[in-house]
């Protein structure tokens, strides 16, 4: 394997961190959005707020991490990728903003008024980054980002059906996993009618999500030959394998089988990104730019390579401590969602 | 009571760092939304550098976590310990970014310096011939920018008259570490000068307004500068040749070495940024010098409504050295966004319609600070309503803020 190969798995790593952890923040605040406001979407909201509160922005790392790689490690790409795209990705990042500042806000905003706003803020920004997201990947996959300064087409580049497919796959997603993780917190809350609540839309999500997959796959075929190839080829064994983890999770939710699920949910969206990952090889931008093409001077490849592996071995026993503390602290947290509320609701 | 303090700076700290991750986030995409032909050609050679302040970042982050969570869960010297990690990857993250910075007013550790990098030197970029001076200056003016402005809340506070222990500690705590810098910062900030001097002579002749390469050079403060010299301002004959080379017979490089192209734009406004800057760095240091002989006198910081008043201000003072001491490295850095290698109008995106996204970031920069000045003030408001709890920060589950201790207390 050669270097530059080995930053492009580093980087690959990051974006299966983001894709998983990320879109799990994200789809919480959707189904934040979705529960409705006042009363009657107070309970699930306030197990949403208790489940992501303490590590929500840790998780946006692992985006700053994928894009500094990215330039780091591959600068023509990353050059290419966002002078073309500009808008998806300033709608993106438009996302970022609103969601971090609504979320943040909502916390120390006293009055009903300003919560409400900030709650709203929080949920429709949680739809939009995803979704651009999407339509970023959707245009990579579809081979209409050129190398250069903004030498790709502005507008059709990402406004076109498989691009906006992939943007609505990347939030059913988000939403399925979250809704998976939500039923974990649940149970570990205490609260089996929002257990029930969350089985129930992971479901709806699960074949939401795997119809958009399948209409995805459709529009690979016609529009981005060489990654649709490349899928049911090289990466044919992860997609089955993202598949059958789907399935599972399915099949452990029906049954109300206390662990296993998560794991699952996160094993099905991970496969799937590494077999894409699989299918494009070797190139970054398919057919316009390969991993070799864009690498940097070896002295940087090794430099990134060395600061990553300094960071696996910092970054991931203090995360094991704060994990470690939430969840010992979460269960006897008086701040748990209120219990349920009697007959009259 | 210090203790209530640093609990409550400490939520303080939260937000603004929720608000500084989001803005990092947005910065990063910003490389590539309005820059990406200098991402796409240096990203290779100053990437690494955002490398390491991500790892700082996270564990940054995780820490701070960890510490708000901590306040009332773990042992009080545990908790301390978990402090420190924020302290030291804050320092690395600070290095990291300015050490870009520095790198694009002196690059080097790359080749070749037209066309396609083929070949990064690390340790050469990381540790330019700017980073000894910028890094240090950055970091202290981060120190003063935040000691003021803490100390200045509270003497608002002070001359509204709330003069508990609480203001009086949250007033002098900060104001003695800032007072500390002042005088450091202004000894770094001179060596900056004097590096720049030799290393970025345009940019000095730009601060300066140096029209010709002389010696026995003037200094001028404030002025308007023209083709023809500086007019208005005050001239002390031979002091500008004199600070660069300790003799007024040193010779000052002047704009006319290079072609008019090649100089930096607005040379009143750098010409002023950098007085403002050194004027202000030296009120402070006279406003710590007023605070050393309150001490000395009456073992207590001078409590009149001067003092006060002047505290007060000093915050703001703080922030616009900063952003002056921005616009001097940047604008004299003009028209190179990588000094004598790369020029600022080939490096900007050619997508049209960047406009756009750019004044919506600023619209979106603006309205974020707002809510952000908002929020602090509420949160102060209910800090003062001494029988309600504390609020939440936006880490902690509901009840995780130290909400006993600020009831009980008389804060
Ligand atoms: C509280 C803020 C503050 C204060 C009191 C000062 N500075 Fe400063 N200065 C900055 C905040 C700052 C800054 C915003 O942090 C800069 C911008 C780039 C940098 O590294 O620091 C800066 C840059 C900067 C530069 C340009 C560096 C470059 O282009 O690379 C010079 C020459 C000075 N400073 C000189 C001084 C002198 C002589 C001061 C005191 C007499 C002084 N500064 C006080
Ligand atoms: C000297 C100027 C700068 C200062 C004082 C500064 C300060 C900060 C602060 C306070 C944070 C919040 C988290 C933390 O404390 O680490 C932060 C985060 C961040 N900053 Fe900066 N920053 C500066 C310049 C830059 C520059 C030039 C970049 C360029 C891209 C940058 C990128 C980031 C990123 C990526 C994050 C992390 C955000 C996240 O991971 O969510 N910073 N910075
Ligand atoms: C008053 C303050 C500032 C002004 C007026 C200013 C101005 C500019 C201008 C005009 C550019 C584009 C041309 C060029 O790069 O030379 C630029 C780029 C840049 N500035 Fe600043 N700047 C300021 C503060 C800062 C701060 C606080 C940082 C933080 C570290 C910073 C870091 C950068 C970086 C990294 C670039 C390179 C282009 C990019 O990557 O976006 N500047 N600045």
């Amino acid at each position: 394997m050669s270097r530059a190969e080995a930053v492009a798995i580093v980087r690959w790593i990051g974006a299966t961190m983001y894709a998983v952890f990320g879109g799990a923040d994200f789809g919480a605040g959707l189904w934040s959005l979705l529960a409705g406001g006042g009363q009657r979407g107070r309970r699930p909201r306030e197990l949403i707020d208790w489940a992501i509160g303490p590590v929500w922005e840790a998780n946006h790392v692992w985006l700053i991490f994928v894009l500094v790689v990215l330039w780091t490690g591959f600068s023509p790409a990353f050059e290419a990728i966002f002078s073309t795209l500009f808008i998806p990705l300033s709608l993106a990042a438009l996302g970022i903003v609103l969601r971090g500042s609504g979320f943040a806000f909502q916390r120390t905003a006293r009055r009903a008024r300003g919560r409400a706003v900030s709650e709203k803020l929080f949920g429709v920004s949680s739809l939009l980054t995803p979704f651009f997201m999407g339509t970023v990947v959707g245009a990579i996959a579809g081979g209409r980002v050129p190398v250069g300064n903004a030498a790709g087409d502005a507008v059709t580049s990402w406004l076109n059906p498989l691009s906006l497919v992939i943007g609505a796959l990347f939030v059913a997603t988000s939403a399925y996993v979250a809704a998976v993780f939500l039923v974990s917190d649940a149970r570990r809350g205490d609260a089996p009618d929002l257990e029930r609540y969350f089985s129930t839309r992971a479901l709806i999500a699960a074949v939401v999500t795997g119809a958009l997959a399948a209409t995805g796959l459709i529009l690979l075929h016609s529009d981005a030959r060489f990654v649709f190839d490349g899928l049911t080829s090289d990466g044919l064994p992860l997609v089955i394998l993202s598949v059958l983890c789907g399935v599972g999770v399915l099949v452990l939710l029906r049954r109300g089988a206390r662990r296993g699920a998560r794991a699952l949910a996160v094993g099905a969206v991970a496969a799937v990104i590494w077999g894409w990952g699989v299918a494009q090889n070797p190139y970054l931008l398919p057919q316009k730019l390969t991993i070799a093409g864009a690498a940097a001077p070896s002295a940087t490849l090794t430099s990134v390579l060395i600061v990553f592996g300094v960071a696996v071995v910092l970054v991931l026993p203090s995360i094991g401590l704060l994990f470690t503390l939430v969840q010992r602290n979460l269960v006897e947290e008086a701040a748990r969602p209120s219990p349920p509320p009697r007959a009259s609701a | 009571d210090a203790l209530l303090l640093a609990q409550r700076w400490s939520k303080v700290v939260a937000v603004t760092f929720a608000v500084g991750a989001v803005t990092g986030t947005v910065l990063s995409f910003e490389f590539g939304l309005l820059w990406p032909a200098f991402t796409g050609r240096f990203g290779q050679v100053f990437g690494v550098l955002f490398a390491i302040e991500g790892v700082c970042f996270f564990l940054e982050a995780i820490f701070v976590a960890i510490y708000i969570f901590g306040w009332k869960r773990l042992a009080p010297w545990t908790h301390f310990w978990t402090g420190v990690p924020i302290v030291i990857t804050g320092l690395g993250g600070a290095f990291s970014v300015v050490a870009v910075n520095s790198w694009m007013n002196q690059p080097q550790g790359f080749s070749p310096t037209t066309g396609d990098v083929t070949s990064v030197e690390p340790l050469k970029v990381i540790f330019n011939p700017a980073v000894p001076y910028e890094v240090p200056h950055m970091i202290l003016a981060a120190y003063l920018v935040t000691g003021f402005i803490v100390a200045s809340v509270y003497a608002v506070g002070m001359l509204r008259g709330r003069r508990d222990r609480i203001h009086r500690l949250g007033l002098l705590i900060p104001l003695t570490v800032a007072c500390i810098a002042t005088p450091i910062q202004f000894a770094v900030g001179d060596t900056a000068a004097r590096s720049i001097a030799k290393d970025q002579p345009i940019k000095f002749a730009g601060m300066e307004c140096v029209q010709q390469t002389s010696t026995h050079v003037t200094e001028y403060i404030f002025g308007r500068c023209t083709s023809s010299g500086v007019k208005g301002g005050v001239g002390i004959p031979g002091l500008d040749s004199f600070l660069v080379g300790w003799s007024t017979s040193t010779q000052v490089t002047g704009l006319d070495s290079v072609p008019p192209d090649d100089r930096p734009p607005a040379n009143t406004m750098l010409h002023w940024a950098f007085d403002i800057m050194i004027g202000i760095c030296t009120v402070l240091m006279g406003l710590g010098l007023w605070l050393a002989f309150g001490w000395w006198r009456k073992r207590d910081f001078p409590q009149s409504p001067w003092f006060l008043r002047a505290t007060a201000i000093s915050g703001l003072a703080a922030v616009t050295a900063l952003e002056c001491g921005w616009i001097v490295t940047e604008v004299g850095r003009q028209p190179w966004v990588v000094y004598n290698v790369l020029r600022t109008e080939d490096a900007v995106t050619k997508a049209s319609g960047v406009w756009v996204t750019f004044a919506a970031i600023v619209a979106l920069y603006v309205v974020l600070g707002a809510v952000l000045i908002v929020t602090l003030r509420a949160m102060a408001r209910r800090w003062r309503e001494a029988d309600e709890p504390d609020e939440e920060g936006p880490y902690g589950p509901a009840s995780s803020g130290p909400a006993a201790v600020v009831a009980g207390s008389p804060g």
